[in-house]
Parts: C-alpha cells; structure tokens; sequence
C-alpha cells in the first residue's frame, strides 16, 4: 500500500490529468464491449458468453484489413461490420435455438463456440501472437494537457468511442427501431402480437451488440497484441462492468466502466500489489449495497 | 458343488485374463527395447496462448532429428519421437509422460514442458527411473536443489540466475556509466515473475548499491491493457525501469509504451526483448532498449550458429526462439553420449551425460557442458546489449563472464542452502 504517492498524485493537477485520462481511456473501451453485452442481455435475456470472442474478431479482421488496405478507417468500419455479420449469424443458426431454455443449455452453446471461435482464428491467423502497430497519423510524441501527458491515439479512441455512444444513444432513444427494441425488452410477446418479426429484431440486436464488440477489438488492434483467446479477459472485465452498471442499462455500463478505469488508474497508483483486487472489491460492495447494479435492471 | 467349480472356473478365467493384458501393456516396451528404433517422448504445449513454446521446440528437434537419422541414429537405433500436447497444464504433463513410458513404450523422455508441467514430470521420472532431459524450464531450483537431485535428470536450458547474473552486472556497469540512480520495476505477477525480477534487482544491487529501486508494479500475466502501468512509471519518473514480461505481453507494452514516449524517458532493461518473436512482432522497435540475448543469430558471432538459424528460417519460415537451441542442445547430448558408449540403454546414458562436454554452435566458445554435481548445462552464449529497429536487431553484446557466473551462482547456492 502506497497512501502517501496516492496523496501525493491526487494533490498534482498533471498526476490527476494524466491518471484520469488513463482511466478514461481504459473506461471507453471496456464501455463499447460491455455495452453490447447489457443490450443483447436486455433485450433477448440472454447472457452472452461468446461475447468476448466478438471483441477478438475484430481485432483479427482489423488486423488483415490494414494490412490489406493500410487505411484505419477502412480498418475500424470494416473490422466492426464483419464482426456483426458473424454476430448476425451465430445468433440466427445458434443462439436463437435456445432462447427461453436453462441458463446452462445457453451457457453451453456459448462455451463451445467460445473454443470453435478460438480454434478458427488460430487456423486461420495462426496461434502465434500478433500486432498490428500504430497508423501513421498517430506515430508522434503525445500531448502534454495541464502538465498531464496525452498519447494522441487516445484522444481519438475517446473520441470515436464517445461518438459511437452518442448514436447508439440516439439510436435506441430518438428511432423507431430504438422503440421497438426497447418494446420488445419489456414485453416480447406484445411486440410479436403487434405483426414485428421478433426474430428480425432479435438477430439486428445481436448484431448491433457484435458492431460494438468489433469496434472495441479493431479500436485496440493498434495497441494490444492479438492471441487466440483474447476475448476472455476482456469479457470478464465486462461482465464486472455490467454487474456495476446493472445488467440491461447502457448507461449504468458508461459510468461502471469509467469508474474501473479510475480505479485502474488510481488504484495502481496507492495499491500496486492489489489493483486488480480493487476492481473485484469495489463490485463486491456495489452487490451488497445495491444487487441489482448501480443503474438497476432498466433498459435505457 | 457345482457352486464351487463354477467359483474356481471364474477365478481361472479372472486370472488368465490379467496375465494377458499385463502382456500386451508391457508389449511395446518389450518389443521396442528389443526391435530398431527408439522412442523418445516430448511432453510440451503445442496450444493456447504458449503455443509457440512446443512448437518452436518441436520444429528444433525435428531439424537435430534428421542429421542424428541420417548419421545412423543412437548407437544404431533410428529415433521416433512421440510428442504430446499437455496444454500447459501439470497434471495433465504428469498424466502424458506415464503413457508415454508404460504405453508408448518411450525409453527417453525430452521434457519440453514450461516449469510448473517440468516440476510434475521431473516427480513422474523420479518414480519411473527414465531418463530425462528438461529442455524449457529457467527455474534454478530445479536442479540446484539437492532435494530434487536424480540421476536420471538433466537440465538443458539456461537458467535465471545466471541470466540474473549477466543483468545485473550489465545493468550495473549502465547505472555507474550513466548516473541511474532511481530504478523502478514491472513484471508479470507469477512466479517466474517474481523470482527473476528478485535477483535482478539483488544482482544490481550487488554490483551498484548505490542504487535504488523506489516503485513497482506487478501486472498481471496476459493482462492486455498496461496503460495504468505506464502512466504509474511516468508518474515516478524513474530514471531506469526493468522489466522481465515476454511474449505478447511485452508487445503489447512497447506498443502501448510508444505512444507515451515512454522509452525515449527512461532507460529501458527488458530481459526478453532479444528474441526473435518480440523483435519480429514489434512494429515499432524503439531502439536502444537494453535486452538480454535469449537466441539471436549473431551471438555468438559464428558461421555455425549463423548457419543453424539459416537453415531452421529455411525449413519453417520463420527464426528459431530460445526454446528451440534448448532442444537442438539437447537432441546433440544425446547423440554425442550415445555414439560414446554405443549404448541407448537409459542408465548408462546418464551416466556419459554427467560431465560431458560437446561441439556446439550454441556454447558461448563453441562448447556445452553437462555439469557433473547437478546436472545442468552451463558455457552457452549469455550477454547482453541494445537493441536497434532492424537485423541484426542486438547488434553488439557485452558477454557474461562465465568465471564470475560460476562464482556468485555458487554464492547463491549457499545462500539459499542448496549447498
């Protein structure tokens, strides 16, 4: 335990920039894959365990694109919708078969495409890990803000992340579509009743939670390495982000993974030898202050 | 009575029925010890995130295996390896070697396990009596404690503390040469973590007290994101860090690194930088990062290890890491013992390796040597230097000394009453 670098950090205005903007940067990511995990479990009640591996596609599709094109913007859009097409699919040929059924059945089909998706990207890309290094535009020293330092790259995660919440926002508040969705994740059955194919809206649902999961991934290709089975760790950092948040609310997901990333942040900071504890500590006593999550069982 | 003959009858057919099963489990071994060729068994992990440690070693052996065939095999025996998956799991290790002696009738094991399936193989051949060459495992204890000590066990890989060793006393002559002063670490939070990251820093020390070593950080292995590590180090503002993360994990570090500038600030001892996956994976090398050799081309500076590597790169397309001099290491022991005593037979085997020096392009002097009290491997190439962008990546190596290696490892033997 390191109080006194802790009191030291929070007292320096650059420490307190740097070290929340690191949180902010670890929060935004977390964020897209977990948003797409309360969505699909919002809507479908579904909880989505080959989530992970959607995140990991990404990268991998991220991966090729920019090799194959050496644009990033081809890079993230491409890497984002491929991952939705699969998305898409897995959910109509799979996933769907077990809707309403025991939470173990789901868990199962889950599992076993969590190890086929594993297996696949190893044949395909190969078992060794990989990198797809840093687009050009963001190959520069970072920028210094009030004394904090600022990588460039992650101005524009935060950003493109922030305008992906803004429309996923949009999307679900100010659309028809978003009013349907949020019909069918209150009562499926009138929905159905009122002539909506269910089906369709299930599987475009699934897919906009594969779009998130596949930006995340293609976001992080530049800066994380690429392995086959990269998708569990983020996925359990999602689920603590969603379980914070309340399963079923994007927004509780937005503030949940903010604050895991200033805990990060800080954390590491006063309590080297226990960061990772900190995280887990922290959702232990928002179960036990509030079990439903911080923002509750609303879809929103 | 007919009760009582049917009893007998039953005992009969029970009994006959063992005896001929335990005849066909011992057949492979019976047979084999008697036919051609010989088996050896390669545990090793050859999937997960790893996986390139089994197949690395396995692309090594295979390379060996065919120039030892090609020259008669062992004492006359062609080989045949049988190499297993045991998906770094030690149990699994454990459960892999026993069917690999009782069932696939393997007279020698080459153990290419990480440390933990190393330590459950090393219990399974201490029980079994087969010779055993552990290939991959750093892990000192392994053979330098005398509890763990058996006459059918040797280590041929090199080991942390004389990596340790190197460091810190190159790390040391940096520090005096450069005025750092103010060290702070980051490794991975596991065992090999924690123990070579504690000699480095008593080696340093050792050598620089004037040294300090004011933070640290313990991420987790396979963690992905190492921004709060990063933004942690600048905030202390070291003036040199050491870290002993490896694979994807140190990609992903230097990539994330890179973007904060982080290795233009501070000077940067990654024991595991000089290897030929993290140095071809890296898209952005920063230079001047000082590493420790694990297998590179150009150390030792000599047309046999050129041509080594050269001929691995044209067989599978890609460099030869550490784990795969190891293997090859291993696979030319067994070859020269063999040819010496002309004689595969296990015990005797053992016995030529203790002691045995051997002609290899790996030997920082063109040599290898089983030493003979605890049957490890020492003189192959160790030393350290800074890396650059492009081949030959670590271009100039300051060589350990092995004189001072033997001198302090025998220090910490007693320090650790291993002696």
């Amino acid at each position: 335990m390191d109080l006194s670098a802790l009191l030291n950090c929070v007292t320096s205005p650059a420490c307190i920039v740097t070290q929340a903007t690191s949180g902010l940067i670890i929060g935004t990511l977390l964020f897209l894959v977990a948003a797409g995990l309360t969505l699909i479990f919002g809507v479908l009640k579904v909880t989505n365990f080959t989530h992970g591996s959607f995140y990991m596609l990404g990268a991998y599709f991220a991966l090729t694109i920019f090799k194959l094109t050496g644009s990033y913007l081809l890079t993230l859009f491409g890497g984002a919708a491929l991952t939705a097409v699969v998305a898409l699919m897995f959910e109509r040929l799979f996933i769907s078969r077990v809707y309403g059924r025991n939470v173990l059945m789901q868990l199962l089909v889950c599992y076993g495409f969590v190890l086929i998706f594993d297996d696949a990207v190893k044949f395909i890309w190969g078992p060794d890990f990989k990198a797809m290094g840093m687009p050009a535009a963001f190959q520069s020293p970072p920028l210094l803000i009030a004394g904090g330092v600022v990588p460039k790259y992650y101005l524009f995660l935060v950003g493109v992340t922030t305008a992906i919440a803004i429309v996923l926002w949009l999307v679900v508040e100010r659309t028809r579509f978003g009013k349907t969705v949020r019909a069918a994740a209150l009562n499926p059955a009138m929905v159905s009743a009122l002539g909506i194919n269910i089906g369709v809206l299930y599987g475009l649902v699934f897919a906009l939670g594969g779009l998130l999961a596949g930006f995340a991934g293609a976001l992080a290709a530049p800066v994380r390495s690429l392995t086959p089975g990269m998708g569990f760790s983020v996925l359990i950092e999602s689920f603590i982000v969603t379980v914070i948040g309340g399963m079923g609310s994007i927004g509780g997901a937005l503030i949940g993974s903010v604050l895991i990333g200033l805990i990060r942040t800080f954390g590491s900071i006063g309590f080297p030898l226990f960061t990772e504890g900190l995280m887990y500590l922290f959702m232990v006593v928002v179960l036990i202050s509030r079990p439903t999550g911080l923002f509750g069982r609303e879809f929103a | 009575m007919t009760k009582c003959k049917s009893a007998i009858d039953r005992r009969r057919l029970i009994k006959g029925t063992g005896a001929a099963l335990a005849g066909v489990l011992a057949a492979p071994r019976i047979g084999r010890a008697e036919g051609k060729t010989i088996r050896i068994g390669m545990p090793t992990i050859l999937s997960g995130r790893v996986a390139q440690l089994g197949t690395s070693s396995r692309n090594a052996v295979y390379l060996e295996l065919e120039k030892i065939n090609a020259a008669g095999g062992l004492a006359g025996r062609p080989i045949e390896m049988i190499i297993r998956d045991s998906k770094g799991k030690p149990d699994e290790a454990a459960r892999v070697v026993r069917d690999l002696v009782n069932t696939d009738g393997c007279e020698i094991i080459l153990n290419a396990e990480a440390t933990s399936g190393s330590f459950a193989v090393h219990e399974v051949v201490r029980d079994l009596g087969t010779l055993c060459l552990h290939s991959i495992s750093e892990t000192s204890s392994l053979t330098a404690d005398p509890k763990l000590h058996i006459p059918n066990a040797f280590r041929l890989a090199r080991q942390g503390v004389h990596d340790s060793i190197v460091g810190g006393s190159y790390a040391a002559g940096i520090a005096k040469a450069k005025g750092l002063k103010t060290w702070m670490t980051c490794s991975p939070d596991y065992a090999y973590g924690r123990e070579t990251t504690g000699l480095f820093v008593d080696y340093v020390k050792q050598f620089a007290p004037n040294v300090e070593f004011v933070s640290e950080a313990w991420p987790r292995l396979f963690q992905p994101d190492y921004t709060e590590v990063i933004t942690k180090i600048l905030q202390v503002k070291p003036q040199a860090l050491y870290s002993c993360l490896w694979g994807g994990d140190l990609t992903s570090f230097i990539d994330q690194g890179n973007i904060y500038s982080l290795f233009t600030q501070i000077e940067t001892f990654a024991v595991n930088m000089a290897d030929y996956t993290a140095l071809t994976v890296v898209k952005n090398l920063p230079s001047g990062i000082h590493s420790g050799n694990r297998y590179i081309k150009t150390f030792p500076k000599t047309a046999a290890n050129a041509a080594w590597a050269d001929a691995y790169r044209a067989k599978y397309n890609e460099y030869p890491t550490t784990w795969s001099w190891q293997n090859a290491a291993a696979m030319n022991f067994l070859a020269v013992a063999a040819k010496k005593i002309n004689s595969t037979d296990g015990k005797k085997l053992a016995e030529a390796l203790r002691g045995l020096t051997i002609e290899s392009p790996f030997g920082a002097d063109g040599k290898l040597t089983i030493r003979a009290d605890d049957h490890t491997v020492i003189y192959y190439a160790i030393g350290w230097g800074t890396t650059i962008p492009t081949e030959p990546y670590l271009p100039d190596v300051t060589p350990g000394d092995w004189n001072q290696i033997l001198e302090l490892e025998a220090e910490w033997k007693k320090k650790n009453h291993y002696v």
